[in-house]
């Protein structure tokens, strides 16, 4: 045994090197919401669950009716064709609906895991994909905390399908609808208001003042307010029903990104690192095969 | 080192041998069943779902496999890096492992990818690049070493073509450009030890953003260490297992000494890489997690144990000779199972997407699909040792070749 501790050293070492930042990855930057950011406010103790919202998606997106029974159209949970849909929770004293589309995040996931950005904020700060940079990796749906983005698992041509706030249809970039509209079919039709929109630091304040307003009508929390950094829908429920009885997932304020992207940016940042370690190992090699030259040995791979 | 047994040369026979045969007929099946697959979607032939939709193709195909691979690495960053020159007969076996499991890792993401026919765009288009993709760093790393092993590869294939005077133009080929291969290998020796290094870190970096939805025993900034020193530890396990094979099968002796030396090195590595663990888990407070006795804790701890047990074994009685390659074999396959475990478990056991998803375990169609890439790799191993000259050590006189 003669390498030994010291080359085991080495190696360990080289390893370390290569993660160096893992301990001290400065906190990545937090993202705040782009200025022009618009967004959702869904009370659930306003919502009737009438389900025009569901139908009126349909329509805006051109997205097909889900058949699961006899009835015209059923969807059971988020699906390609389905980007926005209405639950229903009931227990022996309290009942609940609740919506459910993407949550256009402030620091989204899905954009940092997109290798060449067909996911990324856009106008309004809504999220959107665009299909000609998408190889269908399905990273976005790894990431993605809330499992928002869906495939098309049965076409030979998948296309990945979320609710784009009606910026775009679902599934395609031709932008601009909402600007024609003004906003979201969801919004525009709902009969009780129970879900409005509008610019985010308004709909910020308005979910705070209706707390503050009617506080033994809500829970005193605000989902989507400090959730993976904050996104740009915003939930209220009644209180006594947490909003992880409505099937929204219990999460820290920490962004998804935050961790893997700050470890990333800071072992390569500047891509010193790399092509400092680079050189290293290209000297090492350089010299250990001129001694192997000198020794006489047989080079090459 | 011992010239007379250090010169690579091809092993000879017949090629259509009965593994040969099955091996290509799995092989074709899955050609064809890829075929289908492409003209149905993915969704039909395998049990992938929104709530799941990585599965056995990525954990085991491209992230175990490339792991796998790791046995050209390890021995690279041995002989050169280290300066271990003893170690040099085993690298043209190891290379060859090493491009055959990257080029297959590529194939495998081809067959994953719900969009493939977009994939020319990605190391093209630089300016859409998102730097903040983890994916973006281990694609391109592994497009890119697949590359550089190829091309390390190249001497094995141009020593035979600078012999074959009835091809003139594949002779003049191999006579013009082997100086200036052998000029550049240094360079790309080294890119042959940096890019899987940054590959398999970040294949540990990568899973991170699934975020709440790994289990936290996985879900620390170490990740990508576990896996980068993993998978060095991997590469060696694979390197013995890859020289027993060819010592029983074709014959070859020799090796095994070489490999004894460096099990004393391997236990140091895999006791640092337990007390990384073990300290991570401690010191980010959750050892509660690791006590809870549930399928992750039980995971958790197989994990650290088949790190352990090699590492104990080969600690207290390091492989001196040729007798105690049951030790090394042994050793071999524990470092292996627990590399795959780490990687199956990060990427497909402890990825929880909530619990109305259903557990995802892989169809007929998605198995049967990783078992002909396998045996599409074998062949091509098969193949190319008995026509190029890779593995070194003289055949046994008293068995035929």
């Amino acid at each position: 045994m003669n390498i030994s501790r010291r080359g085991a050293f080495k190696v360990a070492a080289f390893g370390t090197a290569m993660v160096a930042g893992a301990r001290k990855a400065e906190a990545r930057e937090k993202k705040e919401a782009p200025a022009d950011a618009t967004g959702m406010l869904y009370d659930a103790t306003m919502c009737i669950g009438c389900k025009a919202c569901v139908a009126a998606c349909r329509r805006a997106n051109d997205l097909e009716f889900e058949k699961h029974s006899r009835l015209y159209d059923d969807p059971i949970d988020l699906t390609a064709n389905t980007c926005n849909i209405i639950k229903f929770y009931e227990n022996e004293s309290e009942s609940s609906f609740i919506k459910q589309q993407c949550m256009h995040c402030i620091d989204p996931a899905c954009a940092a895991a997109c290798m060449m950005g067909s996911f990324q904020k856009r106008q309004n700060g809504i999220v959107t994909w665009k299909p000609d940079r998408c190889i269908g990796c399905r990273y976005c749906q790894v990431a993605c905390p809330f499992s928002i983005p869906k495939f098309e698992w049965d076409s030979a041509t998948p296309a990945m399908v979320k609710c784009q706030m009606c910026l775009a249809k679902a599934g395609t970039t031709d932008e601009g609808q909402l600007n024609e509209v003004g906003q979201p079919a969801c919004t525009e039709v709902c009969p009780r208001k129970a879900v409005i929109y509008g610019p985010y630091e308004e709909l910020k304040a308005e979910a705070l003042r209706r707390i503050a307003e009617n506080p033994d009508r809500y829970e005193d929390h605000v989902y989507g307010l400090e959730e993976v950094g904050g996104t740009q829908v915003l939930y209220l429920t009644a209180k006594g029903i947490p909003f992880s009885k409505l099937g929204l997932p219990e999460l820290g304020t920490e962004p998804v990104p935050a961790l893997p992207v700050g470890l990333q940016h800071t072992i390569y940042k500047g891509f010193i690192a790399p092509v400092a370690v680079y050189g290293v190992i290209a000297g090492l090699v350089w010299r250990s095969r001129r001694q192997y030259d000198k020794a006489g040995e047989e080079v090459g791979a | 080192m011992n010239n007379q047994h250090g010169k690579p040369t091809p092993i000879g026979g017949p090629i259509m041998t009965p593994v040969m045969k099955i091996c290509l007929t799995l092989a074709g099946t899955t050609a064809v069943m890829l075929v289908y697959r492409f003209i149905v979607g993915l969704g039909p032939v395998t049990n992938m779902s929104d709530g799941h939709p990585w599965g056995l193709w990525i954990a085991f195909d491209v992230v175990t496999g490339t792991a796998l691979a790791c046995g050209g690495y390890s021995i690279a960053l041995l002989v050169y890096v280290f300066n271990k020159g003893k170690y040099h007969p085993l690298v043209r076996a190891a290379i060859l492992t090493a491009a055959l499991g990257y080029t297959l890792d590529l194939f495998g993401v081809i067959a994953d990818l719900g969009r493939p026919w977009l994939t020319w765009k990605l190391p093209i288009f630089f300016w859409t690049w998102n730097l903040d993709s983890l994916q973006l760093m281990v694609g391109l790393c592994a497009m890119l070493y697949a590359a550089v092993l190829w091309i390390e590869l190249a001497p094995v294939f141009m020593e035979r073509w600078e012999q074959e005077d009835d091809k003139p133009r594949l002779q003049q080929f191999a006579k013009k450009w082997t100086p200036i291969l052998m000029r550049a290998m240094p360079w790309l020796i080294a890119l042959g030890i940096l890019l899987p290094a940054m590959h398999q870190s970040s294949l540990g970096s990568m899973i991170l953003l699934a975020g709440p939805k790994l289990h936290p025993l996985w879900h620390t900034g170490w990740l990508p260490f576990f896996f980068l020193i993993s998978s060095m530890a991997m590469g060696y396990g694979i390197i013995v297992l890859e020289t027993m094979w060819s010592r029983t099968v074709y014959h070859r002796y020799r090796e095994t000494s070489i490999l004894s030396a460096l099990s004393g090195t391997i236990a140091v590595v895999l006791l640092v890489w337990v007390g990384i663990r073990l300290m991570n888990i401690v010191g980010t407070g959750k050892l509660g997690y690791a006590l809870e006795f549930d399928l992750y804790s039980i995971l958790f701890w197989l994990e650290v144990l088949l790190f352990l047990v090699p590492a104990i074994i080969l600690m207290l009685r390091p492989a001196r000779s040729d007798k105690d390659r049951g030790r090394l074999f042994m050793s071999a396959g524990l470092i292996i199972t627990g590399g795959m475990l780490l990687r199956f478990s990060a990427y497909w056991f402890a990825f929880q997407p909530g619990d109305h998803w259903n557990y995802y375990f892989p169809s007929l169609f998605e198995i049967f699909v990783t078992v002909g890439f396998i045996a599409a790799e074998i062949a091509a191993f098969m193949y190319i040792i008995k026509r190029f000259p890779i593995l070194t050590g003289r055949p046994s006189a008293a068995l035929p070749t």
